[in-house]
């Protein structure tokens, strides 16, 4: 018997959502499940950004931290670098050195930093505090302040600190990354605070929260693939933003991308399991539904682009 | 049209005989109703409940299996798209293709990756399940020495032959005959003579067309042909059409009962680069494949795509649990300190990593909770503090330690003074409420 191919098809679209000014960046827009082009539409790749931070990477392991030698001291050194030579199509700026158990730098010194790197590149800037509640809502205030006019993204607001932030990027023309903690109707419920408070939809990212492969990944796959089906089949607003995979802090801190082979001979080289660590937790989270990845490794971001080729 | 447990029931012999592997008629019956189990496994079936539960009982996606012994993989089976609906039944087999033009060293080193492939994670033993034997040449006595040569050096995996020459995969199934081999492939062109080959050798058929209306027509053709067991390839080879072939078979096999299609599906991931082939591979993983073809086995990209087969291979609907017991992070002495948390994966994962983070060496104890975390399983009266006390006494870890301090999860402060209470001699200690706040925690209790 004749084969006819069930294509499904949906009422629901993700919103295509624009940053940048100088270099813009287009992602989301599908109106069908990840890559799904033999039955939608996919207008765009989802768009990968390399993390930098405005104190030198001292926690990131060897095999990533040596990529950056001589330009991580400097986060408007470390953001050129990677525009230029590593051909970034964006940057993500992490203000980690905020956070009281590192640096404790003032929302001065952020929004200092944040100036400087806007003022060295070209492609659009993702803005990310120090995921410190009390902190980021002073810090994010300023640095969103320092980059009025950029259209950048700043992040993350969470449940407990969303109004300031949210204010603050909406004064200043920003993009909000918008997180909650692996859960769907968490993750509804913070949206739908954000639309109340007069923040358009069409500008949030959802983080549902990233984990790494082998630490819990299933459960942000499972989270995104509910949140893209909520989207696309119920039609429901709230559930239409794109979403963010902030892949490279959560690889590059497990036992898997830091465990010397010399130790365990039978997980082999060290350096490329790190490598493919961050390159499967982003390409599966992709198939999942994120469009915006936040990653480290240059050889991982090719490997995904290179894969992102062969799907579109 | 699906029929219901008890309908299905009615038809059956109802004789408990057990031989189906289920203890009673009604059980079979249910799992027939889920589409779980196959009615072949019935024996003493009428005709009558044959024609009327025949197609509609059968799996959507018929179970077959590769390989013979302990390490067999199971495939097929599965009733769903998205794995928070259900869990994924069966793990997809990753099998290595070794040629038969490549030099002896070079197989020798491949059967050798194969065999020393397992690794022990969360308590599963994974590892590369089979291996494709590639009749590159296109010399049949060149597939058959190698074919021959896996069969003495590894035993006890399983084999795909990769032919089009039923005399080449004749010679070459030989050794593995009864031993659910897989002979790959079938095409519209030699199905005839491959079906025999493959019944002859009691092989499964591995068959493959370009696009899935070919597809389609040659499953029914090889059925017809006297072949039950197959697994089929749309010849997919980018990434963008194995995602494409591979949503439309599930979802014709899952939600239009559509039969022709309603096999295991077998991928091929292999590329020059093995990090770019560890993504194609993933997609497989993720997305329906039964079997995934790689062209290498480096121990690092062994380890990922494991990884990967198990998280998306969890049961959505059961925690993942690690073992009770108190674990040692660092290279902890008797003055290190000792903290104690809930066995639910995630939370073990989490907890130890950021004890490593810390570089401060700590006795970790894990304690069953049914894999609950630590809020849940104190409000579900799993993580209370007379449990707790008689965990750590029954673990033995007084004799291990010089100090009787424990710490605690900020969360469950509440319990620091039951414990103390049911614990003679021992201080608690509130950590942190968030895992990610325990270096410093450590650190500063290091040097106080």
């Amino acid at each position: 018997m004749a084969f006819v191919p069930p294509k499904e098809s949906f009422a629901g679209r993700v919103f295509p959502v624009t940053i940048g000014t100088g270099v813009q960046q287009t992602f989301g827009g599908e109106n069908t499940l990840p890559f799904h082009s033999f039955e939608g539409e996919v207008p765009n790749r989802p768009l990968i950004a390399y993390e930098i931070q405005d104190v030198p990477p001292e926690d990131w392991p060897e095999t990533v931290r040596r990529l950056y030698d001589g330009v991580s001291d400097d986060p408007v050194k470390w953001a050129k670098y990677c525009e230029e030579e590593l051909k970034a199509k964006a940057v993500a700026l992490r203000l980690v050195g905020t956070h009281p158990d590192s640096k404790d730098l003032s929302a001065d010194d952020a929004a200092k930093t944040v100036t400087d790197v806007l003022g060295a590149i070209k492609v659009p800037l993702i803005i990310l505090g120090s995921n410190h509640v009390e902190k980021d809502s002073e810090v994010l205030v300023r640095a969103a302040e320092a980059a009025k006019g950029y259209d950048c993204v700043i992040g993350k607001a969470q449940e407990a600190n969303y109004k300031t932030i949210a204010a603050a990027a909406m004064a200043n023309g920003h993009k909000l990354i918008a997180m909650s903690e692996l859960d769907i109707n968490l993750s509804k419920q913070l949206n739908i605070l954000l639309t109340q408070m007069g923040f358009d939809k069409e500008k949030l990212i959802t983080d549902p929260m990233c984990s790494a492969l082998g630490y819990g990944l299933e459960y942000t796959y499972s989270v995104m693939e509910r949140i893209r089906l909520a989207a696309l089949s119920q039609n429901d607003a709230v559930m239409q933003p794109p979403m963010l995979a902030d892949v490279g802090m959560y690889v590059w801190k497990i036992k898997e991308t830091q465990a010397p082979e010399d130790v365990l001979p039978e997980w082999g080289s060290l350096e490329e399991r790190g490598i493919a660590w961050e390159a499967v937790t982003a390409s599966s989270l992709l198939m999942a539904g994120s469009e915006l990845l936040i990653m480290r490794h240059q050889r991982a971001v090719e490997a995904v682009e290179l894969f992102v080729d062969e799907l579109m | 049209m699906a029929l219901t447990g008890v309908q299905i029931f009615k038809l059956l012999p109802k004789t408990n005989c057990k031989k189906c592997g289920f203890p009673t008629c009604l059980a079979f019956a249910m799992k027939l109703a889920q589409r779980q189990a196959s009615l072949d496994a019935c024996p003493d079936v009428s005709e009558e409940a044959k024609a009327t539960l025949g197609e509609a009982s059968a799996p959507p996606v018929r179970p077959v299996t590769l390989g013979a012994g302990d390490k067999a993989v199971k495939m097929g089976e599965e009733t769903v798209l998205f794995r928070h609906e259900k869990k994924f039944v069966n793990p997809p087999a990753l099998a290595l293709e070794i040629k038969d033009t490549e030099s002896d060293d070079a197989v020798d080193a491949k059967i050798q990756d194969v065999v020393g492939s397992e690794i022990n994670r969360v308590g599963q033993l994974l590892r590369i399940d089979a291996v494709f034997l590639n009749n590159d040449s296109g010399d049949a006595g060149r597939l058959a020495s190698l074919a021959e040569k896996v069969a003495q050096k590894a035993p006890e995996t399983a084999v795909i032959i990769g032919t089009e020459n039923p005399e080449a995969a004749d010679a070459a199934i030989k050794p593995f005959s009864g031993k659910n081999a897989i002979l790959y492939g079938a095409t519209e062109a030699n199905a005839e003579k491959m079906a025999e080959v493959a019944k002859a050798a009691k092989a499964v058929l591995g068959v493959k067309a370009d696009g899935l209306d070919a597809l389609s027509s040659l499953t029914e053709k090889v059925k017809s042909l006297g072949v039950d067991d197959m697994v089929i390839d749309p010849g997919a080879r980018s990434a963008k059409e194995m995602l494409e072939y591979n949503t439309f078979i599930r979802r014709a096999a899952i939600k239009k009962n559509f039969k022709p299609l309603g096999y295991p599906v077998i991928n091929f991931a292999q590329r020059d680069d093995a990090l770019h082939e560890s993504l194609v591979a993933g997609l497989g993983i993720a997305k329906y494949a039964s079997i995934v073809v790689v062209s290498s086995a480096e121990k690092w990209k062994n380890l990922a795509l494991f990884t990967l087969r198990q998280n998306i291979y969890t049961d959505p609907q059961v925690p993942m649990q690690v073992e009770q017991k108190i674990y040692k992070i660092g290279d902890p002495t008797p003055d290190s300190p000792l903290l104690i948390t809930t066995n639910f994966s995630l939370t073990y994962f989490i907890v130890s990593g950021e004890v490593e983070n810390s570089k401060v060496p700590a006795h970790l104890a894990i304690m069953d909770c049914e894999g609950l975390s630590v809020l849940t399983a104190w409000a579900a009266g799993k993580f209370t503090g007379s449990k707790i006390a008689n965990f750590i006494k029954e673990s033995g870890i007084e004799n291990e330690i010089n100090h009787r301090e424990l710490i605690i999860p900020g969360y469950v402060a509440i319990l620091s003074g039951a414990i103390e209470e049911k614990l003679e001699g021992w201080k608690v200690t509130v950590g942190p409420r968030e895992a990610n706040a325990l270096p410093a925690f450590l650190r500063s209790a290091q040097a106080a």
